[in-house]
C-alpha cells in the first residue's frame, strides 16, 4: 500500500490533551448576549421592572402603591391565564386562535348548566372545565393527527366555537346578581383578600400558581422536554423517541382546560356570564407571548417570560391611564415593543453567543 | 447461524417511486455488517424499514427469530434496536443531556420522581459526561450547552455516543463518520469496534471505503432497492465493491 495510505495511523501519537482555549473576553454586550441565550426571561422582566421604576417616578404613589400594582395583577389575570395556555401552544411551534372562544364557551357552558339545567354549580364548572379540554383535544388531534396546519385549524374552531357559543347562549347574559344569589361557586375566582393594602383574588392567585407550576413542569419533567424538542424539530424528536402525535395532542388539551379556567375567572372578574366577552383574548394571548420572547417558530422561551409579558401590557396600560394619556397611547407603544421583542429574539438566536 | 436481524421481501413506494423492492437482509450475530450503494439506491429505506422510521408496504421483519413490525422508532428501540440517524435527529436547542436521555429521561428516587414527576439532571448529566469520556469527546466543555452551540463533527460524536450508551440488541449506524475530523473518525472507528467487542452487532452504512473495508465483517451491496450481493472485505478490493455498487461489474452469484 502506497503510504498516503496509512494517513490515520499517525492520530495515534497525537497530542491528546484537552483542548483549551483562552477564555477571550467578550466585553458586556457578550455576556449579556449569553445571559440571554441561556434565560430568555430575561429580556421581559428588564422591561417590566424598567416600566415600572419610569412609572413609578413620573406618577409616584399613584401608581408605586400596593393598591395599584395589584390592580394590574387584577386587570392582566385573564390574559395572563391564557397566555399560558398560548405559550404552551407557541411552543411547540404552533398557534390558538381559539383560546379566548375556548375560555367564552368555557364560562358559558358553565352558567347555563346552572342555570338552564338546574345542575349543582360545581358539576357545572366541572363541564365545562371538561368542554374546554375536549375542545383543545380536538384542536389537537386534527393538528397532530391530521396534519393540519395549527393556524388553519384554530382559525376555524374559534369560529365555530363562537358561533355555537351564541347560538347555545341565545346571546343572553346571566345576570351578576342571579349568580351571586344563587351560584356564587361561579364568582369563586373573583372574591377578594386584601393584604396590607394590596388586592388580591383567588384568580390573582390560580394565574401565578399557574405559571410556577407550568414552569416546574417545562423545565423538571420529561413532558416538558418533549414540548420543547417538539417545537425545535418534531422530525428529530420523532427519531429520538418522543411522541410527537400525543406530545401535541396533549398540549392543545391542556390549554383547553387552561383556558376553560381563564373562562372561569372571567365570570370572577366581570361578575356575569357574558357570551361576549373576551373578545381580544387570542390576540392579547399571543401579544403576552411574543412580548415576553418566546418564539414563534418554537422550541425557545419561557413561561416566566410571558408572564412578564403579560404584566409589561397591564403596566403600560394601567401606567398610561393614570398619566391621562390617550388610550391609543398604550396601543402603539405596545405595537413597539411586539416589534422590539422579535427583534431581540432574532438577536438571541444568533448561536454565537 | 441464525440472523440477529432478518428482513424479507421488503418493499417500500413512495407514490411511484419504489425505494425497495423485495429487499432481503440479514445481520448475523455479533458482526460489524456494511452497507453501501449508490445514491438512491435505497440503503436508508432499508434502514428505516428495519429500525421503524418507515413501515414496508410488503414483507417481513425477524429479530432474534421473533417476527416484529415496528411502526415508530420507539418501538424499535424498546426492543434493543438504537439508530443513529444521518440528520442525527437532536433538537439544537436543548442541552446534550437533554438530547442524550430524550424519551427515556431519568426520573428522581423516591417521591420526588414519583408524584412530581421530576427529572434526576444529575443522574442524567453525569452518565452523559462518562459516554462522551469513553468516546474521547473530551472537548466538549459544558455538558448543559445547546447541542447548536456545537460543531458538526460534535454533534455527531454525541449522537453516537448515545446510540452507543443505549443499543442492546443492534445498533445502525447512517453515515456515521460523514462529518467527522480524521481524529473523530478514527475515534468513531474505535468506538465501533469496541461496541462489536461487547458482542453487539452493528450496521454501517458508509461511503467511506477505507472505514468499511476496515471494520466490516460482511458487505451488504444495495442496487436499485435490493440486495446485489453480500461479500467479505477480505476476498475483495475497494475498486471490485465501487464496481459492483455502481453496475460496472457483474456481481458474484455466491453470496
Amino acid at each position: 500500500m502506497p503510504q498516503s495510505d496509512n494517513y490515520e495511523t499517525v492520530v495515534g501519537s497525537a497530542n491528546s490533551e484537552i483542548a483549551s482555549f483562552e477564555t477571550h473576553e467578550k466585553g458586556f454586550i457578550g455576556k449579556f448576549h449569553h445571559a440571554l441565550h441561556t434565560t430568555p426571561a430575561l429580556v421581559p422582566l428588564i422591561v417590566l421592572l424598567a416600566a415600572i421604576v419610569v412609572f413609578g417616578l413620573a406618577l409616584g404613589s399613584r401608581f408605586f402603591s400596593p393598591f395599584a400594582l395589584t390592580l394590574i395583577l387584577q386587570q392582566v389575570q385573564i390574559v395572563g391565564i391564557v397566555a399560558a395556555a398560548q405559550s404552551l401552544v407557541i411552543l411547540t411551534a404552533g398557534i390558538d386562535l381559539s383560546v379566548g372562544a375556548i375560555a367564552v364557551i368555557s364560562s358559558v357552558v358553565m352558567g347555563q348548566f346552572t342555570f338552564r339545567y338546574g345542575l349543582p354549580p360545581s358539576v357545572a364548572v366541572v363541564c365545562g372545565l371538561a368542554f374546554g379540554t375536549a375542545i383543545g383535544a380536538l384542536n389537537g388531534w386534527l393538528i397532530a393527527r391530521m396534519k393540519l396546519p395549527p393556524f388553519i385549524v384554530t382559525l376555524g374552531m374559534w369560529q365555530i366555537v363562537l358561533a355555537a357559543n351564541f347560538l347555545y347562549s341565545q346571546n343572553e347574559t346571566i345576570r351578576s346578581q342571579e349568580i351571586a344569589e344563587q351560584a356564587p361557586l361561579l364568582q369563586l375566582m373573583g372574591a377578594k383578600f386584601n393584604i396590607g393594602g394590596a388586592v388580591f383574588t383567588f384568580g390573582v392567585v390560580f394565574m401565578v400558581l399557574l405559571v410556577l407550576i407550568l414552569a416546574y413542569v417545562l423545565k423538571h419533567t420529561a413532558w416538558g422536554r418533549h414540548v420543547y424538542a417538539v417545537g425545535d424539530d418534531p422530525e428529530a424528536a420523532e427519531l429520538s423517541g418522543v411522541n410527537v402525535k400525543m406530545t401535541l395532542i396533549s398540549v392543545y388539551a391542556l390549554a383547553g382546560l387552561i383556558c376553560a379556567f381563564a373562562g372561569w375567572a372571567l365570570i370572577g372578574r366581570i361578575g356575569s356570564v357574558s357570551p361576549t366577552s373576551g373578545q381580544l383574548l387570542n390576540i392579547e394571548s399571543i401579544t403576552a407571548v411574543v412580548i415576553g420572547g418566546i418564539s414563534l417558530f418554537g422550541g425557545r422561551g419561557s413561561i416566566l417570560g410571558t408572564f412578564f409579558g403579560a404584566l409589561i401590557v397591564g403596566v403600560f396600560t394601567l401606567g398610561l391611564r393614570l398619566a391621562g394619556a390617550d388610550a391609543q397611547w398604550t396601543f402603539l407603544l405596545i405595537g413597539v415593543l411586539i416589534i422590539a421583542a422579535v427583534a431581540v429574539d432574532q438577536w438571541i438566536r444568533k448561536v454565537a453567543a | 447461524m441464525e440472523p440477529i436481524l432478518k428482513g424479507r421481501g421488503l418493499v417500500k413506494r413512495y407514490g411511484r417511486v419504489t425505494a425497495l423492492d423485495h429487499c432481503d437482509f440479514d445481520l448475523m450475530p455479533g458482526e460489524i455488517l456494511a452497507v453501501i450503494g449508490d445514491n438512491g439506491a435505497g440503503k436508508s429505506s432499508l434502514i428505516k424499514a428495519v429500525s421503524g422510521a418507515v413501515v414496508p408496504d410488503e414483507g417481513t421483519v425477524t429479530l432474534e427469530g421473533k417476527d416484529v413490525r415496528f411502526t415508530s422508532p420507539i418501538e424499535a428501540r424498546e426492543a434493543g434496536i438504537e439508530t443513529v440517524y444521518q440528520t442525527l435527529a437532536m433538537s439544537p436547542a436543548l442541552s446534550i443531556a437533554d438530547n442524550m436521555f430524550m424519551g427515556r429521561e431519568i426520573r428522581k428516587p423516591g417521591w420526588r420522581g414519583k408524584y412530581l414527576r421530576q427529572l434526576d439532571r444529575a443522574a442524567m448529566e453525569k452518565m452523559a459526561r462518562d459516554k462522551l469520556s469513553e468516546l474521547g469527546l473530551m472537548t466538549i466543555q459544558n455538558i448543559n450547552q445547546a447541542v447548536e452551540t456545537l460543531s458538526g463533527g460534535q454533534r455527531q460524536g454525541v449522537a453516537v455516543a448515545r446510540a452507543a450508551a443505549f443499543g442492546s440488541k443492534v445498533i445502525i449506524l447512517d453515515e456515521p463518520t460523514a462529518a467527522l475530523g480524521v481524529k473523530e473518525s478514527r475515534k468513531v472507528l474505535e468506538l465501533i469496534q469496541d461496541v462489536k467487542s461487547r458482542g453487539i452487532p452493528i450496521i454501517l452504512i458508509s461511503h467511506n471505503m477505507p472505514h468499511v473495508f476496515e471494520v466490516a465483517d460482511r458487505i451488504h451491496v444495495h442496487r436499485l432497492g435490493k440486495r446485489l450481493c453480500v461479500i467479505d472485505p477480505k476476498d475483495y478490493t475497494m475498486s471490485d465493491a465501487v464496481a459492483f455498487m455502481t453496475g460496472a461489474k457483474e456481481a458474484p452469484r455466491a453470496a
